[in-house]
């Protein structure tokens, strides 16, 4: 068994001055960018697809598959493309990372381009987060600087520039042709697929998009090797991730661990649920296993494994691995209609089922919320969804769909009380909040 | 064009040349416009037409369909709220509330003296510090309803203020323009990461834990943790090395919990994901 906590992309995020090429290069950065320079392109395809790395960004896709589906006869230049526009409800990862440690990020983007033969990169990074552009533009500038990127780098005879792109505010650009669309100056809005974008990507060109985790694993799967990696996590979902803790727990934060561990074995290290606001314990009552995007779970999911295959034979889906707990005071309608809400501003309009389902889905949510439901409604949200799922243009719609539909299959009561009474009478939202005890005292 | 002088030009179209093909600029360049004009106007629109070859409808249509371009004149400072669920649950509902009051301003609205536009703003990817507030796009973690209200009015009164995860406020224009892509050489400023985000980090270092040591990197990784221990944040650094001879397990792992895990469902499409 390995330890219960691994950190690797977190290991050095206590270190002075972390985000620095010093720091990064003093805890061994830029180790595997050496060795990845010795090694052929192909080499380092077979190594992460051997790796049994999947996408860290939701669907888990393997990463050396996705790179393997560049073709070699054709005649545009290639691009690696990382999604670093981290905006799901509830994720909240890949911030910190490119906060506390860019480098490993760039490192990774080196050997990632190294493998599909890119010579131009881009990061595409929400434009909300000031600080971490600030610090992944430093960073790439750094490695200018120290000759990790430009001409010929180490000697290699590989070439690479990076550009950091601030994005403008928009979740649908976090779905990848989207992005692609919005990193070519236009409105981001999907693509139809095929053609997918490892043969018509950014300039209809071949190119590959990878999550900022994703990415920022390769360095090390380099340095250490495939057995290494596949020691911890389990057979079809190997290696380390960060699960990302929220809401009503004592200890909100990161944790790094193999893939596999329970929310159950997670909540204990961080001390449990926080106290409730009038002294007994707080219940768990819902969570999500990654992002508002995957139905929500209850405390009988308490010991399911937190791996792809795990959480998918749970009803769920890994997602981002974002858990974002909620205990006892929390009512699942207002919870579901905001998260809907969400949807709906974000809904880029191109579709129908989505651009219009999402704006009915709020208008019933919100008659349910404030108890002015209408018999029927249940069976409306249950219809509505079935309308969106499987028949809108790109995943925003499906994921719209999910809190509802789970919520109605573990909460119905709760939306069966909105045909008369308010979500605010039955939970009041003081209870749940953070300064509930002085609140409440 | 007059609105704009030959060093905003310049630069926009220096953004152009960063790209294989200048509209990817785009976006970069409408971040330019607003730390420039404070807002995105119609002058701004027809510079970017003119740059790129566009017609001033398809760059409307970008500025448009993106929330961090404003088109009316924005207030010195932004201020977000979070109200996406997490946030609104722990508090983000009431501290908007209150600020709104506070303010006399609802959503996207700007204060009469012209010193904060209040807005309240999807998931800012920091929900373990929730409820979050942003101020020009830097982190304000755990905030409540007082707190939020101190802030505001130190802004207003013009005092320095500095982010708990980032650098001292300057103005929501001149953050526009790092966005853009011109460094401001606040780097350094702020810490490495804030307390949520070591808090695994924390529990594996009292514990003794790690990831396992590879055979491979073995030697190299011992020289290497020799000199870390010499040199820097010795604590961790020691607990570490100590978890490491103790010979943290380099086998097993991998299928301890198989039986658990049920039906293995295939890799879903490409991009599915949202993030």
């Amino acid at each position: 068994m390995t330890d219960v906590l691994t950190p690797v992309l977190s290991a050095g995020w206590a270190d002075d001055r972390a985000w620095t090429l010093d720091a990064y290069t003093r805890r061994g950065g830029y180790r595997a960018l050496a060795k990845a320079l010795t090694t052929t392109p192909a080499e380092l395809i077979d190594l992460v697809k051997e790796s049994g790395l999947r996408g860290r960004g939701g669907a888990g896709f393997p990463t050396g598959m996705k790179w393997s589906f560049i073709p070699k006869d054709n005649p545009n230049p290639t691009y690696l493309v990382v999604n670093a526009d981290e905006s799901e409800p509830g994720t909240c990862k890949d911030i910190p990372l490119m906060m506390a440690s860019p480098h490993t990020l760039v490192e990774g983007v080196i050997i990632a381009s190294r493998a599909i033969e890119a010579e131009r990169a881009f990061i595409y990074v929400r434009g909300e987060v000031l600080h971490v552009v600030r610090r992944l533009r430093a960073a790439v500038r750094e490695a200018y600087e120290a000759g990790h990127l430009g001409r010929d780098i180490g000697g290699s005879g590989m070439n690479l520039d990076v550009v950091v792109h601030a994005g403008a505010g928009a979740y649908i650009c976090g779905e990848e042709t989207a992005l692609l669309d919005s990193l070519e100056g236009r409105r981001g809005q999907p693509r139809l697929r095929p053609p997918f974008p490892a043969v018509a990507g950014l300039y209809a060109s071949p190119t590959v998009i990878n999550n900022v985790e994703s990415i920022a694993s390769v360095p090390a799967i380099v340095e250490h090797g495939i057995e290494w990696f596949g020691s911890m996590g389990t057979e079809k979902s190997k290696g380390f991730t960060l699960y990302s803790l929220s809401g009503h727990v004592k200890r909100p934060g990161q944790y790094e661990a193999p893939l596999g561990i329970t929310l159950r074995e997670l909540l204990e290290l961080g001390g449990g649920m926080r106290p409730s606001p009038d002294g007994t314990d707080a219940e768990l009552k819902f969570w999500t296993p990654g992002g508002s995007s995957t139905p929500i779970l209850t405390a009988e999911h308490l010991d399911v494994p937190l791996d792809y295959e795990g959480v998918g034979a749970a009803g769920s889906m890994l997602g981002t691995k974002a858990l974002q707990v909620f205990d006892q005071t929390t009512s699942v309608v207002r919870c579901v209609l905001r998260w809907t809400e969400f949807y709906k501003h974000e809904s880029c309009g191109k579709c129908t089922p989505c651009r219009e389902g999402t704006w009915w889905l709020v208008q019933v949510l919100r008659r349910l919320d404030s108890g002015q439901g209408r018999a029927g409604d249940i069976e409306l949200l249950q219809e509505l969804c079935g309308n969106i799922l499987g028949r809108s243009f790109c995943a925003l719609g499906d994921g719209a769909t999910s809190p509802i539909t789970s919520a109605i299959q573990y909460f119905r009561d709760e939306f069966e009380s909105g045909m008369h009474t308010p979500s605010a009478e039955l939970f009041p939202p003081v209870a749940s909040t953070l300064f509930a005890t002085e609140a409440t005292a | 064009m007059s609105v704009f002088d030959e060093a905003t030009v310049g630069e926009l179209r220096e953004l152009m040349g960063r790209y294989p093909q200048a509209r990817s600029a785009l976006l970069p360049m409408l971040h330019l416009l607003q730390s420039v004009e404070g807002h995105v106007s119609t002058a701004g629109i027809e510079l970017c037409a003119e740059l790129l070859d566009l017609s001033a409808a398809e760059v409307s249509g970008v500025a448009t369909f993106y929330t961090m371009y404003k088109r009316r004149p924005m207030g010195t400072h932004h201020v977000g709220v979070c109200t996406n669920t997490l946030c609104a649950v722990m508090g983000g509902d009431a501290i908007f509330e209150r600020l709104s009051d506070h303010l006399g301003v609802g959503h996207d609205e700007t204060t009469e003296d012209g010193q904060v536009t209040l807005e309240r703003v999807e998931c800012n990817a920091a929900c373990d510090f929730a409820p979050v507030m942003m101020v020009n796009w830097e982190f304000f973690d755990r905030q409540d309803p007082a707190s939020a209200v101190e802030l505001v009015d130190r802004l207003r009164d013009g005092e320095q203020v500095a982010s708990p995860r980032g650098a001292e406020i300057t103005s929501w224009r001149e953050a526009e323009r790092v966005l853009a892509g011109f460094e401001d050489g606040r780097v350094d400023e702020g810490p490495a990461a804030g307390d949520a985000s070591l808090v695994g980090l924390e529990i594996a270092n009292e514990r003794g834990w790690s990831a396992p040591v590879a055979d491979s990197a073995a030697s190299a990784a011992q020289e290497s943790k020799g000199e870390a221990v010499a040199e820097a944040d010795t604590q961790r650094a020691e607990s570490e090395t100590v978890a490491e001879e103790s010979g943290a397990d380099v086998e097993g792992g991998a299928g301890d919990r198989q039986e658990a895990s049920g039906g293995g469902s295939e890799p879903q499409a490409e991009g599915k994901a949202d993030d």
